[in-house]
């Protein structure tokens, strides 16, 4: 049996192999690259994590969240205080915000998950906008518009990640390692349900799967990643405020998970990556920066509509033909 | 009781209002376990709405279900489900951008396990269960003949292939009862056909069967027993032979809109 055998090694070298080195390969440009480029690669992979959890909820369970800031802000809130303020080590403030996170996705998700449509975006907004106003407000907690400053780097015990360099290295491995888990969440029995929900909710419910539950533990995983990601950023600027996980976030998160290939696997890395990096180039256009930039985006999306990996998945070589298409039924 | 005890499915004085609408009044059928059962009646007779309460979409506003000797009134529809009563629906739901194979691989879901866990260190039995998914799936596409079409993207499949795609979905969630609202609608004489043997195969691997149809030469020729309902009301029930001889469905069939065929 040759032939499953090469479609299957094929697929290996394409989903896999080759975006796998192609992320190593922007992270060794950036390690030989001046600082400013090492923190721009380094804000990509923070806010690829971010759009890869995004995308699990958005694109895999086909469900609207406009409030995922909210929970890169309890994570980087949470990162910030616990390590800046009480000392402890910053991985397990990290993996302590994530849960507390999860916990309060998992509270506020009970409910709003309910909704449908336009009532789960507004929902989810209007959390955003709530955790935004706390971020202000309790003051003796975030400093309000101050914001927190002195944030220690990541590290593990005695081991520090002193440069941002070295800090990169990590947020590389915390996207593989992000990326890798998402992929392997949609390809099993758990991920077959929400693609399941996001294709027709009546039929996955005739069908068995509690629907609610499975959107809730969705939303959850989202909000995992979205406070992994607040949290990096917290370690890798050192300084977080308010206006970090604010509205300009989620604006930003849409352009990447649309502009990268909603419900691909390696859209969110890709949308990260070009949303940050385009402007770099387009600078030398100056006042004409921002009309183009608008204009690549636009014609990528009118053009693109599964987005620049739906580009990337169309270069030949790839599965069969698709099949003739038969004719409608009336 | 010695009746409803022999019932798999028993449908007790259902009453559904929408607002002054009554669409269901007082509606009572026993379905034998093994039986391939029709429920006929003219448009908005309150036959999906008759559906839609015996798994769970909504409550009735009076009466009871009850399924394999519980009463499953009210649960909701996951749950209901997952007790082995599965239903599709009159306008076709498949998930679209899956394949044709994992369309039917989301129907095992009642009958697999594994979460979050299993997902990320798949285990040994996961990666064995992931493996009979995936047969089981080919399998009974191979069952309703869509064999061919398994890595198809399901919405480029003809509309008929889509209702045959429904059913071997709902197989895969092995249904002690299977619900099927109008699997015939918009099929030519020719796909009726082939849905109608698909419909008899099931029936004769011992799933009981419980259909909706407008179509009545398949419900004649399938059907072992027949309810007629008009106008929400159950007018009569039978044996095929009986229900074409009952002067109240050839005169609710008369007086109606309905015609020979659409
Ligand atoms: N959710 C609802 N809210 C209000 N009225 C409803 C609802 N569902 C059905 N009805 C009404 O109840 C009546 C019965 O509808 P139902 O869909 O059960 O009929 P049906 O027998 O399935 O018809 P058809 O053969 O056209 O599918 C109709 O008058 C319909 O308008
Ligand atoms: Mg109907």
């Amino acid at each position: 049996m040759t032939s499953p055998a090469t479609t299957s090694t094929s697929r290996w070298a394409r989903g896999v192999v080759l975006p796998v080195a192609a992320v190593l390969a922007v992270m060794v440009f950036a390690l030989n690259s001046s600082g400013y480029v090492v923190t721009v690669i380094g804000f990509a992979a923070i806010y690829a994590i971010f759009v890869t959890g995004l995308n699990f909820f958005m694109g895999y369970t086909g469900q609207a969240s406009f409030g995922q800031n909210a929970f890169a802000a309890l994570g980087g809130y949470g990162s910030a205080i616990l390590s800046g303020n009480y000392y402890w080590d910053p991985l397990l403030a990290l993996v302590v915000s994530m849960a507390f996170a999860g916990v309060v996705a998992a509270i506020v998700g009970y409910p709003t998950l309910k909704l449908r449509g336009h009532y789960l975006a507004m929902a989810t907004f209007a959390l955003g906008l709530i955790t935004y106003e706390i971020s202000i407000e309790w003051t003796g907690l975030t400093s309000g518009y101050m914001g927190i400053s002195g944030i220690p780097p990541l590290g593990v015990g005695r081991y520090e990640l002193g440069t941002e360099k070295q800090m990169l290295v990590a947020l590389t491995a915390f996207l593989l390692l992000g990326v890798w888990i998402s992929t392997r969440l949609r390809d099993s029995r758990f991920g077959r349900a929400l693609r399941a929900i996001a294709g027709s909710e009546p039929a996955a419910q005739a069908l068995g799967i509690n629907v609610a539950r499975y959107k809730l533990m969705a939303f959850v995983v989202a909000a995992l990643y979205a406070s992994c990601a607040g949290s990096l950023f917290a370690h890798f600027v050192g300084f977080i405020s308010p206006e970090v996980f604010g509205g300009a976030m989620v604006i930003q998160s849409f352009t990447m998970l649309f502009l990268g290939g909603i419900g691909t696997t390696w859209g969110p890395v890709i949308g990260a990556l070009m949303v940050l990096m385009l402007p770099e180039f387009l600078r030398g256009l100056k006042e004409l920066q921002d009309v183009v930039y608008s204009c690549v985006l636009v014609m990528i999306l009118i053009f693109a509509p599964k987005g620049l990996a739906g580009l990337v998945a169309l270069i030949p070589t790839r599965r069969a033909p698709a099949a003739p298409r038969p004719a409608e039924a009336k | 009781m010695g009746k409803s005890d022999m019932a798999l499915l028993s449908v007790q004085n259902v009453t559904m209002r929408f607002g002054g609408l009554v669409a269901n009044d007082r509606v009572s059928f026993d379905v034998p376990e093994g039986a391939l059962f029709a429920v006929i009646g003219p448009n908005g007779a309150g036959k999906t709405t008759l559906f839609n309460i015996i798994s769970g979409f909504f409550p009735p506003s009076e009466g009871q279900v009850v399924f394999a000797g519980d009463t499953i009134t009210g649960l909701p529809q996951h749950a209901v489900a997952s007790r082995g009563l599965i239903r599709t629906y009159q306008l076709v739901q498949l998930f679209k951008d899956l394949t044709v194979r994992e369309n039917v691989a989301v129907g095992c879901h009642r009958v697999t396990r594994g979460g979050i866990p299993a997902a990320l260190f798949t285990p040994g039995w996961a990666r064995k269960q992931e493996a009979e998914v995936e047969r089981r799936s080919r399998e009974l596409l191979d069952f309703v003949g869509l064999g061919a079409q398994a890595d198809m993207a399901a919405d480029k499949l003809p509309y008929g292939q889509q209702r045959l795609l429904e059913v071997a979905r709902a197989l895969a969630a092995d249904p002690k009862l299977l619900l099927l609202d109008e699997p015939a609608a918009g099929l030519n004489t020719q796909e009726t056909a082939a849905l109608a043997d698909v419909i008899q195969r099931v029936n004769a691997r011992g799933v009981t069967v419980l259909l909706v149809e407008h179509d009545m030469s398949l419900v004649m020729k399938v059907a072992q027993r027949i309810a007629v309902i008009d106008f929400g009301k159950k007018i009569a029930e039978g044996t095929p032979a009986e229900i074409k001889a009952h002067p109240d469905v050839i005169a609710a069939y008369l007086g109606g809109t309905e015609t020979a065929d659409a």
